[in-house]
């Protein structure tokens, strides 16, 4: 347990991805479709990754797709946009953060993965990953896929957007 | 028209201009946006006096008395203040991360007596009143109106620093975070009278865009013994909040008559 806590806060600490501790193996592999959508005037789309209770409350963010390369964090001003990641765990956190903040993404798939110390300490249970997408002058669009953790084999689950998103999978591996 | 009917008239219109806030006339404050992200975010607000709800269209708020209250409970500038023909607007910069609470509060005195048969109406400050009736007044009728608007706009997380109840008149203390308001879930707040629970006042919740609605969606909620009401919201949108309640005039002691108006945002999930 300690060995787990203090892999955790290392992580935290220095953001980066370290060597895997016993236990901490398993991982999380999310691939989230950004549709091409033909409008008039496109921007890229702020997007939010995080994990969830059944109960809809936010466990932990993963990752957050935004306009990160304005000065003086002025991206920072429609982050809110995103509302439901916003209100559960957007508000109270400090961004930029490493290993979490990140550039918006073009149409186009794409895959991210988590593991060690971005998922340590994550309690045995149902989860979801919930992924959210706001565009400038465009929509908004939220999907949760649900998952086990920890996983006892490799699974998969599927969810698709009808507006703002396209495919989304989330793929755990023990 | 008959000099009776005439005399009918010129009384109603007269219990009409006593009403402290005629029933078609709605004070509102309406701030652009009420949760924020960012540094340091500027909200916008708008506030007037007007028939339809949020638009624009009779009185502007006067901005003398307005405040804006920080996070921390110190007074925040009201900057690009100005009051046009219908609507007052002003800016106001969320230096500091927490709830901004946007209000007015008035307490006005009023009074009507007669004197060498004529009848006399007389409003200022609650201390002045004694000096401003004639000794010889009859008829002599006071009441003193204590009236708060407000809205609340939050950068980041919500706090309740600014949101402390003054104990003067009636006051909206939230349960629910007035600005964590979404469609799905219930709103609660707790109206006091001068600090304490005012039990089963009848509180107005009326969503704006009116113009595009036959009519409605207007609640009637009525607070219970703990001065709690419970709002379960139709749908998203900018809402305003109403109570009031009117005192009998007590011995010597004027009538004391409440106001509360709040204007929220309810976001959609």
């Amino acid at each position: 347990m300690r060995i787990l806590k203090f892999s955790g806060l290392a992580l935290a600490a220095s953001g980066a991805a370290a060597s895997p501790t016993v236990g901490q193996a398993a991982d999380l592999t999310v691939s989230v479709e950004i549709p091409k959508l033909n409008v008039a005037e496109y921007h890229r789309p702020y997007v939010a990754l995080w994990i969830e209770k059944p109960d809809q409350t936010a466990v932990r963010t993963l990752a957050v797709w935004y306009d990160t390369k304005l000065k003086a964090n002025e991206g920072a001003t429609w982050l809110k946009d995103m509302r439901t990641w916003w209100r559960r765990a957007g508000r109270s956190l400090n961004l930029p953060a490493d290993g979490v903040s990140g550039p918006t993404k073009a149409p186009g798939r794409h895959v991210v993965s988590f593991s060690g110390g971005q998922l340590a300490g994550l309690a045995p249970g149902d989860y979801a990953l919930s992924v959210e997408a706001a565009r400038e002058v465009g929509g908004r669009e939220v999907l949760r896929v649900p998952f086990s953790w920890p996983p006892r084999g490799a699974k998969t689950a599927t969810a698709t957007g009808s507006t703002e998103l396209g495919a989304v999978s989330v793929t755990v591996k023990p | 028209m008959s000099s009776a009917l005439r005399i009918a008239a010129v009384a109603a219109l007269l219990s009409l201009a006593a009403a402290p806030a005629a029933q078609a006339h709605r004070a509102w404050l309406l701030p652009g946006s009420t949760v924020l992200s960012g540094a340091e975010p500027w909200v916008t607000v708008d506030g007037a006096i007007s028939n339809t709800l949020f638009y624009a269209d009779h009185q502007p708020m006067r901005l003398d008395g307005l405040k804006a209250i920080g996070p921390d409970g110190t007074e925040v500038p009201l900057q690009n203040a100005s009051t046009g023909k219908y609507r007052s607007t002003f800016d106001v910069k969320l230096a500091q991360p927490g709830t901004y609470k946007i209000v007015t509060a008035t307490d006005m005195t009023m009074a009507s007596y007669k004197i060498g048969g004529e009848t006399k109406r007389w409003r200022g400050a609650a201390a002045d009143v004694a000096t401003a009736i004639p000794k010889d007044a009859t008829d002599v009728q006071v009441s003193r109106n204590v009236r708060r608007i407000e809205t609340f706009v939050t950068s980041g997380a919500p706090s309740t620093g600014a949101l402390k109840p003054t104990g003067k008149g009636l006051e909206l203390e939230p349960i629910t975070h007035p600005n964590d308001l979404v469609a799905s879930e219930k709103g609660r707040f707790r109206l006091l009278l001068d600090g304490k629970p005012a039990a089963g006042v009848e509180v107005e919740v009326v969503l704006g865009g009116v113009r595009y609605r036959a009519k409605g969606p207007e609640l009637k909620i009525m607070t219970g013994g703990d001065g709690v009401f419970e709002v379960a919201w139709p749908e998203a949108g900018m809402y305003w909040i109403e109570a009031g309640v009117r005192g009998a005039p007590n011995g010597s002691a004027p009538a004391q008559n409440a106001a509360y108006i709040a204007t929220v945002e309810v976001l959609p999930d």
